[in-house]
């Protein structure tokens, strides 16, 4: 496999009337080529932003820190993203390299536009095709996400399909320029859960096939445990844990983590009570010191937790938490 | 021993008008289709299908806040017994007492210009229910604490809290006025898992304390395991089966159940892609299939599922089922 992106010290704050608010809070990842990844976490917790930023689609009013490097592996060699400036140089990686899926595909289709020249526009900016060939690519696209009768659809507008076929449609489209990265933001989570069985396996089949990788957004732990290769778990603006999905989900080692799993009505036993994990998520404007989950951690060793941002510690080979609770310097077993 | 259902739909159909020609039989969408179900007082009465299977509107018209077209509602409380197709105007609003809602959503649910203190006790006001403001205070108070909001919340606005305490706001006002059926539709889709987790219990406390009996709406089959003791499925405006909780989810009969059941994304990395899958979607209430309203996407449909609609039948203890095959796909 080969290194496909990395994210390296990502911090992004906006600008608003209630003054700076931390979004994202030196983050750092990279993901291979083929590889997916599932970014996890709850509102708030800056997963949109952080997967918005490889693009740099933040709005204006975002501040990217001085640190944060984003770099893109593509054939013609390494792109630093944050440094693209122009809609022009933009268009390498909007669309182009990196394509990006939305949780409601109502609302990322223009309703006044047939499917089909949407699908088209977007070929004729990337790649060289005439509008005929990219009408038969889209067309080919349509058929290759399972949607019946892909001529007719061509011509349909967003209104015309139901949700399910929707977001097949929208996933035809964000792979017909054939992206080397897909970042799908809760591509599930409107959708019913067969409907969303069909569709978590035909974005796995898509990977195999197309060989790209995919940044899988979600809230949901059991998509992340049925798609992804290896998690990250986001808690307001931070990264505080990290690993492959079995460690993560089998063994996790951050507190927040746990508590998730905790709260996660499961079938597996149906008796077991839903523990929660009290308190709410703080507001970003009262961005917690130290360790931004003390407040609500069940498992605080001390006044350090409140005082000090807990380093990456290694639990095991390629699994990492950020918590004090591994710090070999804590002397704790 | 037989219970006595607070609340039961006989032969309940819900049915909304659509535009038609002059001539010929109006068309119509069937929400809801020949609902039979008894739910007993005190219980945890789970309802759950995908979006277009009419259970909200069967929740709604267990509120008569849906038309009922066909059949009845009968409530029975031990105080009063309404049956709510013939209902009057001074009656009704005696059941809205009586039988409540909680919405999902409780970013809408919630007027942005009131205070909590206001939200809570608006349906004391308009019920009546009240004699003076110190008395409507004192109840307000009572429900509040029992939601876990203390009298410094009662005097702020919605903006100030998060999505776990609007929808403790929300279930303070549903029980303000004392009801006795409370019908919580999709209450905790819009909240993060973690705050998820409090409301459910919060929900199953106070249902137990008060002695109300709940219709729990959601699509959500892990959470309806969870706080439920009786589910009923639908799909596409019919119960397609209904069991005690345990026996649904140890051994569901349908195959609609079954499916949805096997669709849920396991939390275990290594089983995956092992799931049952369903092809296609479900189709429009509009034009619904003939036969049984499943057989389009069923892959255990035979000829006869395609004429014949299935009706609820026996399947053990308090467990029925509409599927022609179920006795011997069960061996």
């Amino acid at each position: 496999m080969s290194r496909l992106i990395d994210v390296e010290n990502l911090t992004l704050q906006f600008d608003t009337d209630e003054g700076r608010i931390t979004a994202v809070d030196n983050v750092s990842f990279s993901l291979e080529a083929g590889e997916v990844m599932g970014l996890v976490g709850e509102s708030g917790s800056g997963k949109s932003v952080t997967a918005k930023s490889l693009m740099k689609l933040n709005p204006g009013n975002a501040v990217y820190g001085p640190d944060s490097k984003i770099t893109l592996q593509l054939d013609d060699g390494p792109v630093d993203v944050l440094s693209l400036k122009t809609d022009r140089e933009m268009k390498i990686v909007r669309g182009g390299a990196i394509s990006l899926i939305f949780q409601e595909p109502m609302a990322s289709f223009a309703p006044a536009i047939s499917i089909g020249s949407q699908m088209v526009e977007q070929l004729l900016i990337h790649t060289n095709f005439s509008k005929a060939q990219a009408k038969e690519v889209s067309i080919e696209m349509l058929d290759r996400v399972g949607i019946s009768d892909p001529s007719t659809r061509f011509g349909q507008y967003a209104f015309e399909l139901s949700g399910g076929m929707r977001q097949r449609a929208m996933i035809a489209m964000a792979l017909s320029t054939k992206p080397k990265l897909l970042i799908a933001d809760e591509p599930t989570t409107a959708l019913d859960v067969t409907i969303q069985a069909q569709v978590i396996d035909l974005m796995k089949d898509l990977v195999s096939e197309f060989g790209m990788g995919i940044i899988f957004i979600t809230h949901d732990l059991g998509v992340i445990a049925q798609t992804a290769d290896k998690v990250a778990v986001m808690y307001l603006g931070r990264l505080v844990e990290q690993g492959t999905v079995r460690d993560v989900i089998r063994k996790p080692a951050h507190p927040y983590t746990r508590g998730l799993l905790a709260a996660l009505p499961t079938l597996d036993d149906i008796d077991a009570p839903l523990t929660p994990i009290p308190g709410d998520i703080p507001s970003p404007l009262e961005r917690p010191s130290g360790c931004v989950y003390h407040t609500r951690c069940q498992e605080v060793i001390g006044p350090r937790c409140a005082a000090q941002v807990p380093a990456f510690h290694n639990v095991d080979a390629d699994h990492f938490a950020a918590c004090h609770l591994y710090d070999p310097k804590e002397g704790t077993t | 021993m037989t219970n006595k259902p607070l609340i039961a739909a006989k032969g309940l159909s819900v049915h909304y008008a659509l535009r038609g020609n002059l001539i010929g039989p109006k068309p119509y969408v069937g929400a809801v289709e020949n609902v039979d179900i008894d739910i007993a007082p005190g219980s945890f009465f789970g309802l759950v299908g995908e979006s277009g299977s009419g259970k909200t509107t069967l929740g709604r018209a267990m509120l008569r806040a849906a038309p009922i077209s066909r059949g009845d509602v009968v409530f029975d409380d031990g105080e009063v017994s309404y049956s709510l197709k013939g209902l009057g105007k001074k009656e009704l609003k005696d059941y809205r007492k009586r039988a409540q809602l909680i919405f999902q959503d409780p970013y809408a649910a919630l007027s942005p210009r009131m205070t909590v203190r206001d939200i809570i006790a608006e349906p004391l006001e308009v019920m009546g229910l009240t004699k003076n403001r110190a008395e409507t205070d004192e109840r307000v108070r009572e429900i509040a604490a029992k939601c876990r909001l203390n009298v410094e919340h009662l005097r702020r606005f919605p903006h100030a809290f998060s999505g776990g305490q609007r929808q403790r706001i929300s279930i303070a006002r549903a029980l303000v006025s004392g009801p006795k059926f409370i019908v919580a539709d999709e209450s905790v889709a819009a909240l993060d898992v973690s705050i998820q987790a409090d409301v459910l219990n919060l929900l199953k406390a106070i249902q137990q304390d008060m002695g109300l009996t709940f219709l729990f709406i959601s699509h959500d089959l892990s959470v309806v395991a969870h706080v439920c003791d009786h589910v009923a499925v639908m799909y596409l405006g019919r119960i397609v089966e209904t069991a005690p909780t345990r026996t649904l989810f140890s051994g569901p009969s349908h195959p609609y159940t079954k499916a949805l059941l096997s669709a849920i994304p396991s939390l275990d990395p290594d089983d995956r892609g092992k799931a049952q899958k369903l092809e296609g979607e479900i189709p429009s209430p509009t034009n619904p299939p003939p036969g049984c309203k499943f057989q389009t996407r069923c892959p255990v449909a035979i000829d006869r599922c395609r004429v014949e609609e299935p009706t609820l039948e026996a399947a053990g203890v308090e467990h029925k089922v509409a599927c022609h095959r179920w006795q011997e796909l069960a061996d």
